[in-house]
């Protein structure tokens, strides 16, 4: 039900590289899953709203008050590659470098 | 000093108030029978010891699903792409255990981002079952509930998404106990999927179970959906169960649970009948459903939930990328295990445009209508009843291959998810597998109403007391 060309398709999608193998395997594993959740589509559910959220609240609201945030090195303290007080990461285009 | 290890988390609360143990005597007593894990059920173990805690839970070590995060200890969600990573911050529910005295004895083993059912998709390998140690625990929560079952920790917290507390406490035979969706912060833990993860107990008994609950509920200005449970929670006294009604669901798949765990189950209704609780079957039809729509709705929210993960932030990042998308496609390949990047997957193609309405958008309105079931069984009834698990404890390996048959081992834990209804998993007795071999713990779900905590804690107290359940890991080889 799903072929190879979507499962290539959702993983760029999601930002995942898959190997041949995963490839093959996703493709299968991913239309058995959505085999079975396709049952749902038998249901008759004309006028049922969806749940977004299943206890009910009313919208939460506290003052708006400043409060100090994270010092920055210490939310740059885990980063794989902190440089200048910043995160770095490889350039968007790879030929500006 | 195997003495303490003996004692319920009340039993220990109480001797420390009263000055007969030390706390950090019991911390210590505790830490040493940590060191002894042969079941890959902690991640990382307490090097220190304690002193100087006082509150209801002073000196109480709690073995921590790896999923909380703890400001310094190594928080990783059982990925190899937060290997490391030491959280600048604590998480509400460590926190709110630490002002009641409790602390942190060790960070425990779990399925990948709590994706699984058990604990073999952890990147630092399976947890073991206790009783059977070529068989899971059951998960997510597996480690929480093996270390607890398997005489490692005297309590331990973990989050259900989909059932990750109650069916490892049922296979590991100890009690699991998941709230309301509300009842408990989710600050700090690490998000799965957001609109159905819960934090809960795992423990020997259902007071012990109560107490933690007790000090992790409340509203919590971090987390907006946070509400507590008005009027907070008290240790549970009632003895029967008269004048309480219990519905069996008429669509129970009888045939599609194991005939010892049938066995277990029919038991546990006479032992409610005895107490003078009334059993009745009742229609819960759309609960049936439950996998099918669990399985677009948490994978679609993981999806978003774990974009996050992208090299930049924290955690690990791919080396050698030539450019910003390809390091991001090289990290979380890298990062991510088979379940994970299938779930994520699942969850980017039911979002996807032009798939969104027949997945998502009916999956949600299945919700819906599970809830709405729920609802009318609870303008007759006081309780739902249910075997947590349709097996005892599975052997390693044996899932692993077929997803869809991993995923129905949460069937009858993934409606009250999606209800957001609390429910409770306590040893009923013990089974043999369908296959044959030594007997292995079987767990019996209620389930309540919204925020009524109180009440299923009442209902199971009395249960486990006529229960009697005694057994323990390597006494249950029933000859």
């Amino acid at each position: 039900m799903i072929d190879r060309e979507q499962v290539l398709h959702v993983a760029r999608l999601a930002r995942l590289r898959l190997d041949e193998a995963e490839v093959e395997k996703m493709a299968g594993e991913l239309s058995g899953i959505l085999e079975h959740v396709d049952r749902i589509g038998e249901l008759d559910l004309d006028g049922v709203e969806p749940t977004s959220h299943v206890v009910e609240l009313e919208n939460v609201l506290r003052p708006d008050r400043p409060r100090p945030s994270w010092p920055r090195d210490v939310v740059l303290e885990p980063a794989p590659d902190p440089a200048d007080g910043a995160f770095r990461a490889p350039s968007p285009q790879a030929d500006s470098q | 000093m195997s003495g303490l290890l003996e004692l319920t988390v009340a039993e220990a609360a109480g001797r420390i108030a009263a000055g007969e143990i030390a706390a950090g005597e019991y911390f210590d007593a505790w830490r040493a029978a940590a060191a002894g894990d042969e079941l890959n059920a902690y991640l990382w173990r307490a090097e220190d010891g304690v002193e100087g805690t006082g509150g209801p839970l002073a000196g109480i070590p709690v073995a921590v699903k790896d999923i909380f995060c703890t400001e310094g200890v190594p928080t990783t969600a059982g990925s190899r792409i937060l290997a490391g990573y030491a959280p600048p911050y604590t998480s509400t529910a460590v926190r709110r255990l630490g002002e009641a005295g409790a602390r942190v004895l060790g960070k425990t083993n779990m399925d990948e981002f709590a994706m699984g059912s058990s604990s073999e998709n952890s990147a630092f390998g399976p947890v073991l079952n206790p009783w059977d140690r070529g068989r899971v625990p059951g998960g997510s929560s597996g480690g929480s509930a093996a270390a607890v079952g398997g005489g490692l920790a005297p309590c331990a917290i973990g989050t259900d998404t989909g059932g990750s507390i109650r069916q490892p406490a049922s296979l590991c035979g100890i009690v699991g106990l998941k709230p309301t969706y509300g009842a408990i912060s989710r600050y700090g833990m690490i998000a799965f999927a957001s609109s159905l993860d819960q934090c809960g107990a795992l423990t020997r008994d259902v007071t012990d179970a109560a107490l933690l609950l007790a000090a992790l509920q409340g509203r919590d200005p971090c987390d907006s959906t946070s509400v507590g449970i008005e009027g907070g929670v008290e240790a549970p006294s009632r003895e029967d169960l008269k004048g309480l009604r219990f519905a069996v669901p008429g669509e129970l798949a009888r045939d599609a649970i194991d005939s010892g765990v049938r066995a277990v189950f029919e038991a546990t209704l006479e032992t409610i009948e005895r107490l003078g609780g009334a059993i009745t079957e009742a229609p819960l039809p759309h609960a049936e459903h439950g996998i099918s729509a669990y399985y677009v709705i948490a994978p679609a929210e993981a999806s978003s939930n774990l974009a996050r993960y992208d090299g930049v932030r924290y955690g690990m990042r791919a080396e050698g990328a030539g450019d910003l998308t390809e390091m991001y496609e090289k990290t979380r390949a890298e990062g991510f295990g088979a379940e994970v990047k299938r779930r994520i997957m699942l969850g980017t193609y039911v979002l996807s445009s032009g798939y969104y309405d027949a997945y998502y958008g009916r999956a949600q309105r299945v919700r819906t209508k599970i809830a709405s079931d729920f609802a009318a069984a609870f303008a007759e009834f006081d309780f739902v009843v249910t075997p947590t698990s349709p097996s005892v404890a599975f052997g390693l390996g044996e899932k692993t291959d077929d997803p869809l048959a991993m995923y129905m081992s949460d069937f009858f834990t993934v409606p009250m998810s999606l209800a957001g209804l609390p429910a409770i998993s306590i040893p009923a007795g013990l089974a043999e597998p369908d296959g044959g071999g030594p007997r292995l713990p079987v767990g019996f779900q209620i389930v309540a109403p919204a925020f009524a905590e109180q009440r299923l804690l009442e209902a199971a107290f009395a249960l486990e007391r006529e229960i009697g359940f005694d057994a323990k890991p390597g006494e249950g080889a029933g000859g």
